[in-house]
């Protein structure tokens, strides 16, 4: 059965299982491919998308229960949120493998979108989510802060 | 006899030679003219090799467009070899940053073997910068040389008054420039010098700076591609049930239900379990979900973790084989003033990348074409020939970027290149591509861990407190042992489980290193700063619990039997003078823990602040990190592994263990494989030490000293020694 969203500020439609992960749906239906796979049951947030705004772990979210709403994913990110996320990113070199890194700037988006001086605690709070294997976690931390005083500049 | 350092790393190459030698010719290093490397997937951002570029050697490449391609002959898994790679060949060349890319090289251990390894290809052991600073500079420079001998001929100039900047050859008395394009026919035309001056290195504009790496700006929106990324027209997907214990086999299976699920495709036995192969990884998921095995468990291993703890503290007891032997250590701790023992035990680790293993295979009757983030190329080469029947160079590998790896991509066996060929095999070998996708699950339970290891210890002090005398046995499982890298083991000794412990650094008269190779049916491998990841842990543990004893200082303790290792006393003493060591002391429930170590030929030395609450919580709040990796390549990225490698070692330290019961592995995923998160990560400082020495890696290195260093810190906060890792058990 198809299910009909917006994706990436675009009206989709995609004819899949409507209880495929929308991670799934996302990546090998729709052929958007930044989204990663980590582990499937949201302890790691490689997965993270926008849902209307908030982020979600679409490793976990089914294909259905996103109809008629608005999904964000790494590629379909604008705004000034996010462009000073991805700036903050290649200014302070945060990735090494960089497989998890998508998620990371969906989330701290998330963060920046909603709060645009946010304390270590609110990072920890929005960031511990994600998981980086590579333990890039100091850069993100310092690419955060940075990101947000461009915000506000 | 005695066992240096030096002798197992002598060891470690010989084994590693030995080992390519399978499907490798006599290594030659080319700087002939050579045909260019086939491109690397063309979504990995790079162009394929005009029929006119100017093609010196096998590591690059000049474009009439100016484009400079450099071949890296390692795979880029976060380490920043891409960028370590390109800036060599950039220096040496004096090419525009801009105009640098970089792909990887094909499987050919003729033109790509790792220098460090012999005769295969592969990354490994913190090695790119080291095995290739050589290499890469002449062929840089030889380049070079061409490039201005064009210009010279063309301009009828002295080559010697030419200068290169930024890819730009200049003639500044007439003023007269040209890019390296527009030299391009002309040096297609021209002779390689046999020889060439290599740059003063007080002249590199690009070696030590920090240079911006190559692969981040794609890192952050999405279009790196990693093998998960690969997608061909006409792709399945196929997930494999393996055994629930491990060594045991496929009895029988009913394929019926999972078959019965949309888009599976084809459920399929193979070597190592039965696999679903599907229109997408949904379906064979819910196919692999249906399907029923019965499992011959005949010869699968049934002991758990505690009975294999149990029977290693037992074998640690009884003679064992000598990794090293100075003096008389048995006379000196019989004779001791005070003696000092603890036994610490280490768990099984997985590495847990955060890309799940994953590769895509083309199978057809006479050709196998195979993307993954390969480490081990030249032996999944091998190894994939022999699965499907082909020979070696029928077979192709796109290496692609791996999302991590910590050692668990480069195995011997290239289990997961092993498995998805085979299933393509059982497919038909038609050359539909295959992606066989592991899961989270898959990975934590799927085995090629970390060896569990009991460290048994005893030192000898005299009446003035110093340490004369110790005694270290390791029981544990060997790396090598089964694998054609156990055929250079000398004397039953497996280098990678005593390195860090027989190349014990301290001067102590009386020294006896022994090991106690144990029998499991749990497969073991490699993982990042290998055998360092226990036996320094056990070492630095183990040297301050005697520096307390004797009443001294753990650092003065460590210093002052350092004196024949200037480059390892050096980082401890500035590690200790960063962190002000020495200065006030930290408040009551906070404490400060030293260890240093040496590892793949890079010292480092970190001192760790935790601070430990009133319900025992530990919160590692700084680790200041010296390290000495010779010549610093690129600042920023040794940074970023000092910093990525304490992250690392901390969370295992903290929390990583898979543990058995009757043979099943108790973890699956992050939740109760636990791993450390931004809120657990301390401030990182990192000193890098000013050097000229030639580099050496340090993907690992960091690794090694942060456990030991947050244990001692406990140990300065509470007064209790931790004996038993990850010092926090239990789930996320």
């Amino acid at each position: 059965m198809p299910t009909t969203f917006t994706l990436n500020g675009k009206n989709t439609t995609l004819d899949a299982d409507p209880d495929m992960p929308l991670l799934w749906a996302v990546r090998e239906t729709a052929g958007l491919t930044g989204t990663k796979f980590g582990c499937g049951i949201a302890m790691c947030g490689a997965c993270t998308v926008h849902l209307d705004g908030q982020p979600i772990r679409s490793c976990v979210t089914p294909l259905a229960s996103v109809a008629s709403r608005q999904v964000t994913t790494i590629e379909g990110l604008q705004g000034a949120p996010g462009k000073a996320v991805q700036a903050a990113w290649i200014k302070l070199q945060v990735p090494q493998c960089g497989y998890c890194q998508s998620g990371q700037i969906m989330s701290a988006t998330a963060l920046l979108s909603k709060n645009t001086a946010p304390t270590d605690a609110d990072i920890d709070g929005a960031m511990s989510g994600n998981i980086c294997r590579c333990a890039t976690y100091t850069r993100i931390r310092a690419a955060i802060h940075e990101a947000a005083q461009s915000l506000r500049a | 006899m005695a066992t240096r350092s030096s002798d197992i790393r002598g060891e470690r190459r010989a084994f590693l030679k030995g080992a390519g030698a399978a499907s490798a010719a006599a290594l030659t290093i080319g700087f002939d003219w050579i045909v260019a490397p086939r491109r690397a997937l063309a979504a990995a951002g790079t162009a394929p090799a005009a029929a006119a570029d100017f093609i010196p050697n096998a590591f690059l490449r000049v474009g009439s467009d100016d484009s400079v391609t450099v071949i890296a002959k390692h795979v880029e898994l976060g380490q920043g070899a891409y960028t370590g790679i390109a800036t060599i060949v950039a220096e040496e060349l004096d090419g525009d940053w801009e105009r640098i890319r970089v792909e990887s090289a094909p499987a050919d251990a003729k033109r790509y073997a790792n220098l460090a390894f012999g005769t295969m290809q592969g990354t490994g052991g913190s090695s790119a910068m080291a095995n290739s600073w050589m290499q890469l500079r002449e062929a840089g420079a030889k380049a070079r040389a061409v490039l201005v001998a064009a210009a010279a001929r063309e301009w009828h100039v002295p080559a010697a008054d030419l200068v290169v900047d930024k890819g730009v050859v200049l003639h500044p008395k007439t003023q007269r420039r040209a890019t390296f394009g527009s030299l391009v026919p002309a040096a297609r035309s021209l002779p390689l010098p046999d020889k060439v001056t290599l740059k003063d290195p007080r002249d590199f504009k690009l070696i030590g700076q920090r240079v911006p790496r190559v692969d981040v700006p794609a890192k952050c929106d999405g279009t790196a591609q990693f093998t998960l990324d690969t997608v061909f027209p006409g792709m399945l997907v196929a997930l494999l049930q393996r055994p629930p214990r491990f060594g045991a086999t496929v009895q029988s299976f009913d394929g019926t239900a999972a078959s019965a699920v949309p888009g599976v495709v084809k459920v399929v036995q193979v070597p190592r379990g039965v696999a679903v192969i599907a229109t997408s990884f949904w379906a064979a998921k819910r196919g692999r979900d249906a399907l029923l095995i019965h499992w011959d468990e005949t010869h699968a291993e049934k002991r758990g973790s505690a009975e294999l703890m149990a029977e290693y503290r037992r074998l640690a007891g009884q003679p064992a084989r000598s990794a090293r032997k100075d003096g008389n250590a048995a006379d000196a701790l019989r004779d001791a003033a005070h003696k000092v023992s603890a036994g610490y035990e280490f768990p099984y680790l997985a590495h847990a990348p955060m890309e799940p293993l994953d590769a895509v295979v083309k199978l057809t009757p006479d050709r196998c074409e195979i993307w993954a983030g390969d480490q081990f190329q030249t032996v999944d080469q091998a190894n994939a020939a022999q699965i499907s029947g082909l020979k070696p160079e029928q077979v192709f590998i796109h290496t692609l970027y791996a999302g991590g790896s910590f050692g668990r991509r480069a195995n011997a066996w290239s289990d997961y290149i092993v498995e998805a060929v085979s299933i393509a095999k059982a497919h038909g070998a038609d050359g539909t591509p295959i992606k066989l996708q592991w899961t989270r699950e898959d990975d934590i339970g799927g085995g090629l861990y970390r060896p569990m290891y009991f460290h048994k210890l005893d030192a000898a002090l005299n009446a003035h407190g110093e340490l004369i005398g110790w005694k270290h046995v390791i029981v544990g499982q060997s790396i090598m042992a089964g694998t054609p890298f156990a055929a250079t083991m000398k004397d039953g000794i497996d280098p990678t489980s005593v390195e860090g412990a027989a190349s014990i650094a301290y001067e102590i008269p009386n020294i006896a290193v022994d090991l106690a190779t144990t029998q499991v049916g749990v497969p073991v491998l490699w993982w990042r700063v290998v055998g360092s990841s226990h036996t320094v842990f056990a070492v630095e543990s183990f040297i301050d619990e005697v520096a307390h004893a004797a009443g001294k200082d753990p650092f003065e303790f460590r210093r002052k039997m350092l004196g024949g290792k200037p480059r390892m006393k050096r980082v401890l003493e500035l590690a200790a003078e960063k962190a002000g060591w020495n200065g006030s002391p930290l408040p009551k429930g906070k404490g400060r823990g030293i260890a240093v170590a040496e590892a793949f030929n890079t010292f480092v030395a970190q001192v760790a602040e935790v601070s430990v609450g009133d319900g025992g919580q530990v919160k590692v709040d700084r680790v200041v990190c010296a390290v000495d990796c010779g010549t610093p390549i690129n600042p920023d990225i040794i940074a970023a592994q000092m910093e990525g490698g304490i992250g690392f070692g901390l969370g295992a330290a903290l929390y990583g263990a898979i543990t058995l019961k009757d043979g099943h592995v108790e973890q699956s995923n992050f939740n109760s494989y636990r791993v450390l998160r931004m809120n657990e990560m301390p401030k990182v400082e990192v000193h890098i030490v000013p050097s000229t020495e030639p580099p050496t890696g340090v993907g690992e290195p960091g690794v090694a000293p942060v456990g030991p260093a947050v244990a001692n810190a406990i140990f300065a906060a509470t007064g209790r020694r931790a004996h038993v890792f990850p010092f926090v058990r239990g789930s996320a």
